[in-house]
């Protein structure tokens, strides 16, 4: 049986009765008295965190692994939320964690030999702060007041978190999309505070055409009427728009074929057309799911906030654009994994981080799984995934 | 076929120096690597094509790049390892000596090893038979051979002289053992060779 323990830790102390989440209760620990320093320039007080953490911290403290998770993901990334209706998250109710199926005793991130951590990101709307939550300053949840937060400021803040957990040094941080990104951000920006690295479905930025989908995306949430320049948390969300966003997301997330053998040219109901302008075939009908039930479980705000991070992130960034020169502070070892039907980060985007590393004579491990999945493999091909990270884990600090 | 393979195993493991840098094209599941790596403290990375080997080979505890060594091996820099090793792999690429002289760009020193067509097994099994012979360094049937570039020692050493390769090091397995390389006996008599080269 999987043991989680859930903690909301407070990165930065303020009385509790001032935290006010929407429905949200928990423990806090005050951590540190310093605000967040972020790369916008501004500094962001209080913070609080919610993470999960999974199997048993060694006493050397040297078995743990964290995971970062994408997008839409949260701290709950493995068993069963016995919480859910207390902290009104229906949506966990008969649902295991995002990456259940990577990890617990005797998968891949094995909790009979790992602690492993898992945290909701900043700007995020799971526990830990966000556009939702409110600012201190004015009384009213942030909004657009929130400040733009980058893939480096998530690393920044998990890296408090390892202070504050007592850990010097992950074993592993591993994830799949923008929880790639933040892994080999996490390389780059604090190479001595990790050991090693999994990589998936990532790359040293995306391309003109992620951005595009992204800006897409975005413009469907501002342009919701009940968008309300961000502040509708008092009244009705911008619902339409958050829903219109995923569904374009998802379809970044498939691939042509997955979405040929899943759905084809398939009516939703009956064989033939029915003469209609509204839900027919059934991969529009699948969209629209999609997108009603995140609009349920995700804020429009943080969705904003998210993309954006995932904009800017820039591997080379710290090098003036030169990704081998930015690789060459790196002395994590890495593991690369694409897919072969990803299209949001193309397996040739993946491999150049991969080759900017053996430039600078660091050995690497990348590997293209051939899948029909999309981007969403690393969800997905479990199977194919598992034994390669088993192994790379279990091969421990060689390299050092 | 397992004792020959075993042979060039053995010699490439005892000529490699401890705790330097290598460079294993065509990795297969990497056991070789992965020997060097934990008995000789080596630095190991390897490259290889097949998806299902490369994922062999990580869980088999190496390094793996996938790569279709034919698409360049650019990747490298020049200098980059101690050794390049590439076993038995020549024959099957489509521009062998492109792969070769990367090589020895890429290491100070590079292993190759590959069958000898001249081998009398072969020449006689094809002059016997007329038909394309089978034997324990050429296990295929012309239908399903991998090899494309079929040569013979002195094609080798041949392009050895005329690109001014320096051969360090050779070895000849014949007879079910290896031993030095004794030319020009070894153009009928080696099944397989084993070169160190630099350049």
């Amino acid at each position: 049986m999987l043991s989680l323990k859930r903690k909301r830790g407070m990165i930065c102390p303020i009385r509790p009765a001032q935290w006010a989440g929407p429905g949200l209760k928990g423990s806090f620990w005050p951590i540190k008295k310093t605000p967040l320093p972020l790369d916008c320039g501004e500094y962001l007080y209080p913070v609080t965190v919610e993470y999960e953490t999974y199997g048993k911290l060694s006493s050397a403290r040297d078995n743990a692994i964290f995971i970062l998770h994408a997008l839409s993901g949260d701290a709950h990334a493995a068993g069963w939320d016995a919480e859910w209706e207390k902290e009104r998250r229906p949506w966990r109710k008969g649902r295991p964690g995002w990456w259940d199926e990577m990890i617990g005793p005797g998968k891949a991130f094995d909790t009979s030999r790992y602690f492993v951590v898992c945290a909701n990101l900043l700007g995020s709307c799971y526990g830990t702060t966000g556009p939702w939550e409110r600012n201190p300053g004015t009384g009213k949840p942030y909004g657009l007041n929130f400040p733009v937060v980058t893939v480096e400021d998530w690393v920044r803040l998990h890296i408090r978190l390892q202070d504050y957990l007592g850990i010097e040094k992950f074993l592993a941080v591993a994830g799949g999309s923008l929880g790639g990104q933040q892994a080999l951000a996490w390389a780059i920006k604090d190479p001595e505070r990790i050991r090693s690295a999994v990589i998936m479905a990532a790359s040293a930025r995306i391309g003109a055409q992620g951005l595009a989908f992204n800006a897409v995306g975005r413009e469907a949430i501002l342009s919701d009427p009940c968008f309300q320049e961000g502040q509708y948390y008092q009244g009705k969300p911008p619902q339409g728009g958050l829903e219109l966003a995923r569904m374009l997301g998802h379809i970044t997330y498939l691939s042509q074929r997955s979405m040929e053998g899943k759905f084809g040219r398939r009516f939703q109901n009956g064989t033939k057309p029915g003469y209609r302008l509204n839900r027919e075939f059934s991969v529009e009908s699948y969209l629209q799911h999609q997108g009603r039930s995140f609009v349920q479980r995700f804020d429009a705000n943080s969705y904003l906030y998210l993309t954006r991070a995932m904009d800017y992130y820039d591997a080379a960034s710290s090098a003036g654009g030169d990704l081998e020169a930015s690789c060459a502070i790196i002395k994590a070892r890495l593991l690369l994994i694409s897919f072969s039907s990803d299209w949001l980060y193309p397996p040739e985007d993946t491999r150049e981080v991969a080759r900017a590393v053996l430039a600078n004579h660091k050995p690497v491990s990348y590997l293209e799984i051939p899948s029909d999945y999309g981007h969403d493999a690393f969800l997905l091909e479990t199977n194919k995934i598992s034994p390669l990270v088993t192994s790379f884990l279990g091969r421990g600090v060689k390299y050092e | 076929m397992n004792n020959s393979r075993r042979w060039d195993h053995c010699l490439i493991y005892k000529i490699i120096e401890p705790g330097s840098s290598v460079l294993d094209l065509g990795c297969g599941s990497g056991e070789l690597l992965a020997r060097l790596v934990k008995k000789k403290q080596v630095c190991g990375q390897a490259v290889e094509a097949d998806p299902a080997r490369v994922a062999e080979a990580i869980c088999n505890g190496v390094d793996v790049y996938q790569k279709d060594m034919d698409l360049g091996l650019s990747d490298f820099k020049s200098g980059a390892f101690d050794y390049v090793i590439l076993e038995k792999t020549l024959q099957v690429l489509y521009q062998p000596m492109v792969v070769l002289e990367e090589m020895l760009r890429i290491g100070k020193s590079c292993i190759v090893t590959f069958p000898n067509f001249n081998y009398r097994g072969v020449v006689d099994k094809l002059m016997e038979t007329g038909r394309m012979p089978v034997t324990g360094a050429l296990p295929y049937q012309w239908y399903e051979t991998p090899n494309i570039h079929l040569f013979t020692l002195l094609d080798f050493l041949a392009w050895v002289d005329e690109h001014e390769v320096e051969i360090i090091d050779s070895y000849a397995w014949s007879n079910n053992s290896s031993r030095p390389l004794d030319l020009p006996a070894d153009s009928r008599e080696a099944e397989e060779m084993l070169f160190v080269l630099q350049k």
